[in-house]
């Protein structure tokens, strides 16, 4: 079949709501479109683990660092599923890792901020997670079947991520007075940057047509960012947390929250790499990485000798 | 750097329960069979998912080709008696 066969079969199955799977054709573009997203998004599950991990020792009880091993444990298993499902399209993971430590492949953003105190971990489940999980529910439904089958093994295990952000919120919110600051502090810090991790409102975003038309993404940025606002609000007033945002408010037409306007010159600043973090997260990733080639050896060397015996 | 190998890519499928099918559940790198159950379980079963792994090197995986799907499963297409529901029950007859 010629180029135009193929994406007009191809469009067809998409129109039909069917699933793509990897040996099924499909145009190049939206071949490359999914290795940029799928990895994208495994590299951010990986880098995510890193803010959460600088407070693994520092977990105020034995309780709360059994749940946020538990919870790093899962975003590396995230990542593998990506990494996994990425794999189908004919990337290698070795690629996969080499265009993260030289910049090709972006992570979110979100992970370039700092993870300062431990009321950092309680906004980071609840906000950031939050946000995620908004997104993810959408990607359920992706038109890549791999791809589309991780997110709805990682929805199951997300929400968990969640529910404890918020409730480390909830208990510092009935503490001291100086835990609630803490607490108010650290959304304060994380709001507009989970606000942020929607990416560009829908009428500045350049890689939404094909990916509406293959059905890779099926709702936009904006529908997303509102829906997570809408149900974060509630969950913030029910426990006395105020919204850093004095233009946030109800719009009774609309049923839905109105809010103030995002600050995309820092978005772009953090996406070009001057965040807080960017440096440390690449540098550490690329530390540990190295470190661990003589594990990767060592199996190398037992897979070799195996064959051998065989 | 030394070359930088990721190992051998292994399709886990895993049991639910005792009695069940196994299903395919996703993959994992891993160099060997030891290490490939190990990773499955990690990767694919914390919150009690299995009771049982099987791992298979995805090289000895062969799959029929979406493209041929229709040539491929052509031999039942036309043998609707092959379902129950293709016959009729005399009147008043219970199900057995």
């Amino acid at each position: 079949m010629d180029a135009i066969a193929i994406e007009n079969a191809f469009q067809e199955k998409i129109d039909k709501d069917l699933n793509i799977e990897p040996k099924d054709q499909m145009p190049e573009k939206y071949r490359l479109h999914l290795i940029r997203q799928i990895s994208q998004h495994a590299h951010s599950e990986v880098i995510g683990m890193q803010p959460e991990g600088n407070w693994i020792t520092r977990a105020p009880s034995l309780r709360s660092k059994q749940i946020l091993l538990a919870k790093i444990q899962d975003e590396g298993g995230h990542g593998l599923y990506l990494y996994s499902a990425a794999e189908t399209l004919g990337i290698s993971r070795e690629e996969m890792i080499e265009q993260l430590h030289s910049g090709k492949a972006k992570y979110s953003n979100i992970f370039n901020y700092p993870s300062l105190n431990w009321a950092d971990i309680g906004a980071i489940g609840w906000l950031v997670d939050g946000a995620a999980i908004v997104n993810q529910v959408s990607l359920q439904r992706t038109s890549y079947g791999p791809y589309a089958r991780a997110m709805v093994r990682i929805c199951k295990e997300e929400s968990f991520h969640q529910r404890q952000g918020y409730e480390i919120m909830a208990n510092m919110m009935k503490g001291t007075n100086e835990q609630k600051a803490m607490a108010q502090d650290a959304m304060n810090r994380w709001w507009w940057p989970s606000l942020m991790m929607f990416g560009p409102h829908d009428s500045d975003s350049p890689n939404s047509g094909n990916a509406f038309k293959w059905k890779i993404k099926r709702q936009s940025n904006d529908v997303l960012r509102q829906r997570f606002i809408d149900k974060t609000v509630q969950q913030a007033e029910v426990i006395g947390l105020s919204i850093p945002d004095k233009d946030l408010k109800w719009n009774e037409e609309k049923q839905c929250y109105d809010h103030g306007e995002i600050n995309w010159e820092e978005f772009n600043q953090v996406i070009n790499g001057n965040g807080p973090c960017n440096k440390q997260r690449m540098a550490h990733h690329i530390k540990y990485h190295n470190e661990g080639a003589w594990v990767r050896e060592a199996a190398a060397a037992y897979q070799k000798h195996i064959n051998e015996l065989n | 750097m030394s070359t930088d190998t990721q190992l051998d890519l292994w399709e886990v499928f895993i049991q639910s329960r005792p009695g069940s099918h196994y299903t395919h559940a996703g993959s994992v790198h891993a160099s060997d069979n030891q290490m490939a159950l190990q990773n499955a379980r990690d990767i694919y079963t914390r919150r009690n998912e299995g009771t049982s792994i099987w791992v298979v090197p995805a090289k000895y995986v062969s799959a029929s080709n979406a493209e041929d799907a229709g040539m491929f499963f052509d031999p039942s297409n036309d043998k609707m008696y092959r379902h129950p529901t293709f016959y009729v029950m005399p009147e008043g007859a219970k199900q057995i």
